[in-house]
């Protein structure tokens, strides 16, 4: 397909976008080896270091497999069998989404103090992450075309053995999807680690930073993160496979299959309701005891300040990573070429640098060679695009593979601009996948820590901020009312993703 | 599809609508949301306790007239912060925690004297004899220590004695923090360097690391290890509220010129870069004056007063008892102390 001009146009965003993803790699790399190759290899190469690793490594290798199990799971369950009551399983597996991540960790720490250490951290991040992988599986679930599993079956397979042989292998890209975001979410993940005095290198690249600012040592932690990102990018993509999804049409969908779970009923339901207690009962219980307890809101006059501004944030963050992603999301559908790949990748890699490291590095360009940009609200909303582009990528990319491209070919050769095109077919096309993007961007904004603090201006202040600093001071009962907040605020964003599930055909 | 169009759009509009709506009932309670600084506010960078910063701020304002915004950070980032914001600093006052952080903004020039009225209304030797900076409240290490656990008459007679192996496994502390950064500044003052990094070795090799000061007290207090080092106003403040992280616990103080009687002493200082450096020099004789001493008392934040003649919460020790060890609050080094904390891999 030769390449139209608004292909090129979309491809020249698609590199602007790139080149802003990793401009933090422009400071932090040099940065790490500013004091010369050999002190870098000297800090580099010493047990502390081989601890991080060994730490991070080990989360990634319990976490990661933990959350495709039971989100991959529970998305079966839940769209393809005849479990009972899975309308209302769909919402409560869905609700952790609405916790942030280090507001569990407080409650599992409050309610069992000696729980630190890997076994609570791998928990806390395992109930925390699996609707990465149970989202975009159950949505997938939904939209796949029955046709082949029932062939398989008429040509004498067990029902099991078609659902492994038809059903998995086309879930490939939702779980590779789901598990990179996991993935991704473990390397950069700080409150919970902090929470459970588990050390990695994000953790170490905090502590870093509290001492030193931005300082050599803390570059050379992020260069190292960077590595262990780029490993994760090549092995998902190994893992994705080339298969296409698509189906023309919506009329003649068959309903799917469903299982019959029989005996297998009441195990099922156990193991769902063991997921949903632990991920969504055990940190709303304990937010809502630290509620009763606390003074509350008398405590807290802040609270609706605070909490106008950061759902302002977290909607120009959400704009902008969604808008930031769509230009190689699409390019990437249309011309899978060996550039967009790049194009597309590389915005992944800013995500998974720890905010403060991604924060630093543009505190340092501000101040260096943008002193009007400092310690703006513009500034932030960069750094909230480059940090959580890829959760807009992975959905658009999910939206557009199951739009067929021959719909918008159609409408080109019936006269339509590109422009037309756009706005009149790719658009409502791929909707429920730009407000799945635009949902999780806002979530991880509502929710992020380090960048905000630094880039923010003074004086805007945020209720994951407002949380923390109560929360480190111990102080259970300030934070409650931030933390009871930031639930409310997330849960009907969590709404519109079960609807997006139930939408997309 | 028009439906899903229709659900995205809803969404847009609904989050659009929120916005204003919050940000209006935010104006009873607090004010609009801001995603500015506020022009023509003298800002205060502090990385003391929000609590405490506030209160200062507001009386400030309260009595001057003039408007203030707080940026909240920690004490060595902010310190490195200002110092590669440079001469484009934002910040006209900084308030730390521990006087390391002011000392890095020190040494980098950027600091304007302090005015002497502020420095004569300050207890004698907490001003740099430069005048660069001076004492704003003031914290006295301690070891906090399990009563269940331990007696009185086992503990250590100084700090330099838990690197003895027969402590191996029992103490804590927040390596990570500025807190700890500052006591062991004052150990490589007072011990010199190669005592220093033998402690240090030992902590790598035989403490338990926490988050912080209070997470330190409440595994104390958890049983976790029988003692820890912390600053001493966690525990008051613990103890004047619900005694949950400090109920099983009592403190030691080293005393009798132990580096482990440590006084660290919180820093104010004005930025040479201020464009409003008369009133940050008002709000640092605000916070040092009985006013704002007054303000520190009653925060409930258990720090010491420094001011002359201003008093501290009666439930401290008063700060002459603490036999606080002789060294230069003004020469504390924090760069070396982090550099050696990453020799014994504790960074």
């Amino acid at each position: 397909m030769p390449a139209s001009f608004s292909s090129r146009v979309v491809g020249l965003a698609a590199l602007l976008v790139a080149a802003l993803s990793i401009l933090p790699l422009f400071i932090i790399v040099p940065g790490a080896f500013s004091a010369g190759f050999e002190e870098a290899m000297a800090y580099l190469f010493r047990p502390r270091i081989g601890r991080l690793l060994s730490h991070t490594g080990q989360l990634m290798l319990v976490t990661v497999p933990a959350t495709i199990v039971i989100g991959t799971l529970a998305a079966w369950l839940v769209e393809r069998t005849n479990l009972p009551g899975a309308g209302i399983w769909r919402t409560l597996l869905l609700a952790p989404l609405a916790v942030p991540a280090f507001v569990s960790a407080y409650a599992w720490i409050s309610l069992a103090p000696g729980l630190t250490g890997f076994g609570g951290a791998a928990l806390v991040t395992t109930l925390a992450y699996y609707p990465f992988v149970y989202l975009p599986v159950a949505a997938l679930l939904r939209t796949l075309d029955p046709g082949d599993e029932e062939a398989a079956r008429s040509l004498g397979l067990s029902p099991a053995a078609a659902v492994v042989r038809t059903v998995l292998p086309r879930l490939r890209p939702a779980i590779s999807g789901g598990a990179l975001l996991v993935a991704l979410h473990l390397l950069a993940e700080y409150g919970v680690l902090e929470m459970m005095q588990f050390q990695t290198f994000t953790t170490a690249i905090m502590q870093q930073y509290a001492v030193g600012f931005s300082d050599t040592a803390g570059s050379l932690l992020a260069s190292v993160l960077l590595l262990l990102c780029l490993l994760a990018l090549v092995l998902e993509m190994l893992a994705r496979g080339r298969r296409r999804v698509a189906r023309i049409g919506s009329g003649a969908q068959a309903r799917p299959i469903r299982a019959r779970l029989g005996h297998w009923t009441v195990p099922s339901m156990l193991f769902l309701a063991v997921v949903v207690a632990l991920s969504l009962a055990v940190p709303i219980a304990t937010v809502g005891g630290w509620l009763l307890r606390g003074e509350g809101l008398a405590d807290s006059p802040d609270l609706l300040r605070v909490t106008a501004s950061t759902i302002g944030l977290a909607l120009l963050g959400a704009l902008a990573a969604t808008v930031a992603a769509f230009p190689a999301a699409w390019l990437l559908d249309r011309h899978p070429r060996g550039l967009t790949v790049l194009l597309e990748r590389v915005t992944y890699l800013g995500s998974a640098l720890p905010g403060v490291a991604v924060g630093l590095a543009f505190v340092t360009l501000a101040v260096r060679w943008a002193q009007p940009l400092y310690q703006t609200v513009g500034l932030l909303v960069i750094a909230y695009a480059v940090l959580f582009m890829p959760r807009a990528m992975v959905s658009l990319r999910a939206g557009l593979a199951a739009a067929p491209p021959e719909l918008t070919e159609a409408s080109r050769s019936l006269g339509q601009g590109g422009v037309a095109t756009l706005t009149r077919v790719l658009l409502p096309l791929i909707s429920p996948s730009v407000l799945t993007g635009l949902v999780l961007v806002a979530l991880a904004v509502g929710t992020e820590l380090t960048a905000t603090l630094l880039l923010a201006p003074t004086g805007t202040d945020t209720l994951a901020l407002a949380f923390w600093r109560h929360a480190s001071e111990l102080d259970y009962g300030a934070a409650a009312p931030y933390a009871a907040m930031m639930i409310a605020l997330s849960v009907p964003l969590t709404l519109l993703l079960r609807r997006q599930i139930l939408e997309e055909r | 599809m028009p439906k899903n169009r229709r659900s995205l759009t809803g969404v847009l509009a609904t989050l659009l609508l929120t916005l204003p709506l919050a940000a209006c009932g935010g104006g009873d309670a607090g004010g609009e949301p801001s995603f500015a600084a506020e022009s023509g506010a003298l800002q205060v960078y502090s990385s003391q306790h929000q609590n405490v910063t506030e209160a200062w701020a507001e009386g400030f304002t309260e009595k001057t007239g003039i408007r203030t915004q707080v940026r909240e950070g920690q004490d060595s980032s902010m310190g490195h912060m200002i110092v590669q914001e440079g001469q484009a600093s934002p910040a006209e006052v900084f308030l730390t925690e521990n006087s390391p952080a002011m000392t890095v903004v020190q040494r980098a020039g950027l600091l304007a004297p302090v005015d002497q009225a502020t420095v004569d209304q300050v207890r004698d030797g907490m001003t740099p004899s430069s005048g660069d900076w001076t004492a704003i409240a003031a914290r006295s290490t301690v070891l906090v220590y399990n009563t269940d656990m331990i007696t009185e008459d086992q503990l250590p007679a100084s700090i330099m004695d838990l690197a003895d192996p027969q402590w191996a496994g029992k103490w804590g502390g927040a390596a990570g923090g500025a807190d700890f950064q500052a006591i062991i500044a004052g150990m490589l003052a007072d011990q010199g360097k190669e005592a220093t990094q033998a402690w240090l070795d030992a902590f790598a090799r035989d403490a338990n690391v926490y988050q912080n000061n209070i997470a330190t007290m409440r595994a104390v207090n958890a049983g976790e290890v029988p003692v820890g080092i912390i600053y001493h106003y966690y525990w008051y403040r613990d103890q004047a509220g619900d005694k949950q992280s400090s109920q099983n616990t009592a403190l030691h103080y080293f005393g009798g010129g132990d580096p482990g009687a440590f006084v660290s002493l919180s820093a104010g200082g004005v930025l040479a870069s201020s464009d409003m450096p008369d009133q940050a020099q008002q709000f640092l004789a605000y916070v040092t004056g009985p006013e704002g001493q007054q303000i520190l008392v009653d925060s409930g934040a258990m720090e010491y007063a420094v001011g002359k003649d201003a008093p501290s919460d009666p439930a401290l020790p008063t700060l002459d008892s603490l036999e606080a060890p002789q060294v230069d609050p003004f020469s504390l080094n924090s760069d070396e102390v982090i550099a050696m904390m990453t020799d014994a891999g504790i960074l």
